[in-house]
C-alpha cells in the first residue's frame, strides 16, 4: 500500500539552527502513529511542515499523494490537527469557536449543530457553550481544542500533544473517541505526547526523534528488543538520554509566551 | 454560511463585544475636531474661508477611518501570538477568502466609526450641504479603509511584535494624515508641500470626502476617485501577497 504520509529527508532550518535534520519516515494509511522525543526534539516543527504552517529548508513532503510544499490547497482537505499550544478566539464563545471551524471546513450544515453537541458533551464543555472562551480554564481551553479539531472528519489526524494537562478520566475517553474514529472511518492518527504509557497503549507504531534526527522507528516490540528494555519508557531513555532539555522557541511562539507572563503580572 | 461571512461575522462579534474599542475609536478624533475646529475656527474665518470646522470635519472622518483601519493589521499580530491564526492557516480554503472576510470585517468597523464620527460633528453643528451626496462620501471611506487595511495586513503578516507595529504604524500614518489637504487648504501653502500632498493618496481621499460633504475640491472628484482606486488595488495586491507568505 502507498504511505498516506511521507516524509523523505526533510531539513528546516532556522538562521543557523537546525530543528529538523534529514528526517524520513512513512505513515501507513489507517495507521495510529506516535511521533515521540524531547522538548525541542523538532516534533512539533516535523508537524508544522505537514500542515503546510511551515515549509522546509530542503527534502519532500507528501500527505496523501500531495506534495505538501507545491500543493497547499489539496494538502489541507486531507487533515485536521490538534495543535499544541493555544489555537482558539478568546473572544467568541465555546460554541461561536466550533461553529466557525465548521464553516472553515465545510461541514454539512445539517450535521454542524448535532456534531457540536456530540462534542461538546464529550469534553464536558455543552453547559458552558455560551460562556466568552476568555473565561475558560486552560484545562477546558485545552478540551474545547480537541473538541473543535475532532469535528470534521479528515484522512489524516495531527494531534500535537493533545492531552497535555488533562486528567486521566478525560484523556481515558478521548483515546477511546480516538481508537473509535480510527477503526469506523479508517482515519491515520498521527499524535505525539510526553505520556509514553499512552503511546504504549494506542499507537501502532512508534518514531522517536532527537536534536532533529529520528532515532528509532517500530512497534512497541520492536523498539523494545532493539534496545533490550522491557517498556517503552526504558527504550526511550535509553534511546534519548536522560539529560533534560531546553525547549528552544520560535518567534511566534516566543512572544506568546512573553505576553501570557506580562498578562500574568498584570493580573496579579 | 460562507466564510467570507463567517470571518467577517468573527470581527463585527468582537468589536461590539469590547466597549473600550468603540470608545476609543472616536475619542481622539473627538478631541482634534474639538481643539483644532474651535481653536483655530475664528482665524479661519478671518482669513475669509468660512467655517474652520466644516472644512476640518471631512480630515477627521479620514483620520477615524485610516488609524481604526489600521487597527486591523494589529489584529493579525494578535491572532498570530494568541496562536488563533493557525487555525484559519490550515483551513482548507483560499488565503484571499480568509484575508477579504476579516477584512471586510474591518473595513465595516471602520465606516461605523467614521459614521458616528459624522454624528457627534452633525451635533456639534457640522451640515453637509447636500445629504444626496451623503452615501458617495461613504463609498469612498470605504475605499480608502479597504486600501488602509490591505496596507496593514501587508505590514502585520511579516512584523510579529506589537511595539514594531506600533512603530511602524506611526512613522507612516502620521506623516500621511499631516503631509495631506485633512487639516488645511491646499491652495495657500508653500510649493513643496504641496506637492508632498498632491503625491499623498490621503490628499484624494480627504478631497473627495471634502467635495460630496461641503462641496469644497482641489483635485476634482474623478481626480480623487482614479487615484484612490489605483491606491486601493496596489495595496490589496501588496496585502493579499504578503498574507499569503505567512508562516506560523
Amino acid at each position: 500500500m502507498n504511505p498516506i504520509i511521507s516524509v523523505n529527508n526533510v531539513t528546516k532550518k532556522f538562521g543557523d539552527f537546525t530543528a529538523v535534520d534529514g528526517v524520513s519516515f512513512t505513515v501507513q494509511p489507517g495507521e495510529i502513529f506516535a511521533f515521540l522525543g524531547p522538548n525541542g526534539a523538532g516534533k512539533s516543527t516535523t508537524i508544522k511542515m505537514l500542515t503546510t504552517l511551515l515549509k522546509p529548508t530542503s527534502g519532500e513532503l507528501r500527505l496523501a499523494g500531495h506534495d505538501v510544499t507545491k500543493e497547499q490547497d489539496a494538502t489541507r482537505k486531507m487533515f485536521g490537527i490538534v495543535f499544541q499550544d493555544a489555537s482558539l478566539d478568546d473572544e467568541l464563545t465555546a460554541f461561536e469557536n466550533m461553529q466557525l471551524h465548521a464553516v472553515l471546513y465545510g461541514i454539512n450544515r445539517k450535521q454542524v449543530s448535532g456534531r457540536i453537541e456530540e462534542l461538546l458533551k464529550l469534553v464536558d464543555l455543552w453547559e458552558r457553550r455560551k460562556a466568552i472562551v476568555k473565561t475558560f480554564s486552560g484545562g477546558m481551553k485545552r478540551r474545547l481544542e480537541i473538541a473543535r479539531g475532532l469535528m470534521h472528519h479528515p484522512k489524516i489526524m495531527f494531534l500535537d500533544e493533545p492531552t497535555l494537562g488533562l486528567d486521566a478520566q478525560t484523556r481515558n475517553l478521548l483515546w477511546n473517541y480516538i481508537k473509535e474514529l480510527n477503526q469506523k472511518e479508517q482515519m491515520t492518527i498521527f499524535f505525539t505526547t510526553h505520556y509514553l504509557g499512552e503511546a504504549e497503549a494506542v499507537a501502532q507504531r512508534i518514531a522517536f526523534i532527537d536534536h532533529g534526527k529520528i532515532v528509532a522507528s517500530g512497534t512497541t516490540e520492536e523498539l523494545k528488543q532493539q534496545t533490550g528494555t522491557n517498556n517503552l519508557e526504558e527504550a526511550y531513555l535509553k534511546l534519548t538520554g536522560t539529560q533534560v532539555r531546553d525547549e528552544t522557541l520560535d518567534s511566534a511562539e516566543g512572544n506568546r509566551e512573553r505576553f501570557r507572563s506580562i498578562m500574568k503580572n498584570k493580573q496579579r | 454560511m460562507s466564510v467570507i461571512y463567517i470571518l467577517w461575522l468573527r470581527q463585527i462579534k468582537r468589536f461590539s463585544r469590547s466597549g473600550i474599542r468603540i470608545v476609543m475609536g472616536f475619542v481622539q478624533p473627538l478631541v482634534y475636531m474639538l481643539a483644532l475646529g474651535y481653536g483655530l475656527n475664528s482665524v479661519f474665518q478671518l482669513s475669509g474661508r468660512g467655517s474652520y470646522i466644516q472644512f476640518i470635519v471631512p480630515g477627521i472622518i479620514v483620520q477615524t477611518i485610516m488609524f481604526s483601519s489600521m487597527f486591523w493589521g494589529a489584529n493579525i499580530i494578535w491572532d498570530k501570538q494568541f496562536g488563533f491564526l493557525k487555525e484559519t492557516l490550515v483551513a482548507p480554503v483560499s488565503r484571499m477568502k480568509i484575508m477579504l472576510g476579516s477584512a471586510l470585517g474591518g473595513a465595516t468597523i471602520s465606516l461605523i466609526q467614521g459614521i458616528i464620527l459624522f454624528i457627534v460633528a452633525f451635533v456639534l453643528g457640522f451640515r453637509p450641504y447636500n445629504w444626496n451626496y451623503v452615501p458617495i462620501a461613504i463609498v469612498f471611506m470605504g475605499m480608502l479603509s479597504m486600501a488602509i487595511i490591505s496596507f496593514s495586513a501587508g505590514i502585520g503578516a511579516v512584523v510579529n511584535d506589537m511595539q514594531a507595529f506600533v512603530a511602524v504604524n506611526n512613522f507612516l500614518l502620521i506623516p500621511l494624515f499631516f503631509l495631506s489637504s485633512a487639516l488645511f487648504p491646499l491652495d495657500g501653502v508653500p510649493t513643496a508641500m504641496k506637492i508632498i500632498a498632491s503625491v499623498n493618496p490621503i490628499s484624494y481621499a480627504v478631497d473627495a470626502i471634502r467635495m460630496t460633504l461641503i462641496h469644497q475640491s482641489h483635485f476634482g472628484l474623478w481626480n480623487d476617485f482614479f487615484v484612490l482606486l489605483g491606491t486601493l488595488i496596489v495595496l490589496l495586491a501588496f496585502g493579499s501577497y504578503r498574507f499569503k507568505q505567512i508562516q506560523a
